[in-house]
């Protein structure tokens, strides 16, 4: 592509982020409401880069904690035992169900971590104005956008084993308070790759080849 | 006033790409085709064969298995002679009780309330745009329905269920219920919704907040000439 595409923005006009509806803003600095329906305009997603950081650098903090406290309490007999999220899956693979213990490794422990390296690798790259590829970066993006959801997989196999666990005095499984970190990294990354606007990166790119030319 | 219903006939047409920006102009789709973004690749149109009536259908069928879903029990479990059984909403209680009620609601949301409120809010939106033009409130219902759908994780849930089944398989004997069959129906009816579903079908039948009224789908072509005169 050699000549700078014509986005809606250059050309002076704004699409709905509701409805998709491509309309002539108000005034350049308020683009005001959408005439179909009714949501607020705007070029980009208010705030953007900031609200992304910000979750970012929370779940960071909280991905910590969701790995070191234990998960789950399994008392049996009068022995108690926890288990901590990388237990529960040395659990899954010394019982012999190895492609389980291998699809929560990655569901719990990989893809949080690389949904929070990949957002941070995207925001830097919009900050400095790196265009560098646009098309990796956007597939980047959506991988982080569609994958988030499994991680939550982990929460919900707590919940039912401590839901159907409970055989008091003989055995019962109590949460640990790693679940609820856990549980908010996973909220916490959703959020931000929903406040991430993709369209920042072809700016980013599009701003670069404009200097260049 | 002529100069601004010509520029709405021509909105219709060019789209910006809500991934990437890209200012393009829609092709005339077959029913069944496709449009991507010439740049990103997103999808920006999909014409389906049914637009409307096959969603609510589908809908119709998910707001019946929801139900089954939420009230028969997921699993029992049985161990030296005792019996227990979990259903989804037993499980967020079973947590809370247990003193982890953030999580507790996390759990809730992801896999009752964000179904429950897609499901219930689509409804409304295609029963109410089988009259067009459709009043305001259809758009800010569809906008909040197509809000729970990243939240809303059936199929996360039954992977989880397996899981946790597994698991306890060590050390009990554990059962699948019937509610996990319909969870199971679950997984399948979302998809199947969101594909046969086009959302700018409904924002074509909806009542413009300016006042405008749309064009009725049939009567297009009228409209159109209408607005070149």
């Amino acid at each position: 592509m050699t000549a700078i595409a014509l986005t809606a923005a250059r050309a002076g006009l704004v699409s709905c982020e509701t409805c998709d509806l491509l309309s002539r803003p108000a005034s350049a600095a308020e683009p005001g409401y959408c005439p179909r329906c009714g949501a607020e305009l705007a070029w980009r997603r208010h705030g953007s880069i900031q609200t992304t950081w910000a979750l970012v650098v929370a779940a960071a903090i909280c991905y910590i904690p969701a790995n070191v406290l234990p998960v789950l309490t399994t008392n049996a007999l009068g022995s108690s035992d926890s288990d901590t999220i990388i237990g529960g899956v040395v659990f899954l693979y010394t019982s012999g169900s190895w492609p389980l213990a291998l699809i929560v490794l990655i569901a719990s422990v990989m893809v949080p971590l690389g949904k929070l390296v990949a957002l941070a690798y995207l925001l830097i790259g919009v900050q400095r104005g790196r265009g560098g590829n646009s098309h990796e970066r956007t597939r980047l993006y959506r991988m982080v956008e569609f994958v988030g959801r499994w991680s939550m997989l982990d929460v919900f196999v707590d919940t039912f084993t401590v839901a159907l666990v409970q055989l008091q005095p003989l055995m019962s499984v109590e949460p640990g308070a790693g679940v609820l970190f856990f549980a908010a990294v996973v909220v916490l990354t959703m959020i931000a790759a929903e406040s991430f606007d993709p369209r920042l990166v072809w700016d980013a790119a599009a701003s670069r080849e404009g200097q260049h030319a | 006033m002529r100069n601004s219903k010509s520029e709405q006939a021509t909105s219709l047409e060019t789209v910006a790409c809500p991934e990437c920006d890209l200012l393009q102009q829609l092709p005339e789709l077959p029913p069944g085709g496709k449009a991507r973004c010439a740049r990103c690749q997103h999808t920006l149109a999909i014409r389906g064969t049914d637009p409307l009536d096959r969603p609510l259908a589908l809908t119709l069928a998910a707001a019946i298995v929801l139900i089954v879903a939420n009230t028969a029990p997921l699993m029992g479990l049985s161990a030296v002679g005792r019996q227990a059984s979990t259903t989804i909403l037993g499980g967020a209680y079973q947590m809370w009780v247990q003193g982890q009620e953030i999580t507790a609601l996390i759990v809730a949301f992801c896999s009752v309330i964000a179904p429950a409120v897609y499901i219930l809010f689509m409804l409304a939106v295609l029963l109410a745009v089988r009259r067009p033009p459709a009043p305001q409130w259809v758009g800010e219902l569809l906008r909040w329905g197509n809000s729970m759908l990243p939240w809303s994780m059936s199929e996360v849930m039954i992977l989880g269920i397996l899981v946790a089944l597994i698991k306890i398989a060590e050390l009990a004997t554990v059962e699948p219920g019937i509610g996990m069959y319909a969870v199971g129906g679950l997984v399948v009816l979302f998809p199947a919704i969101m594909v046969s579903f086009d959302s700018q079908e409904v924002w074509k039948r909806v009542k413009w907040a300016d006042g405008r009224v749309p064009p009725l789908p049939g009567a297009r072509e009228e409209g159109g000439a209408e607005a070149g005169r």
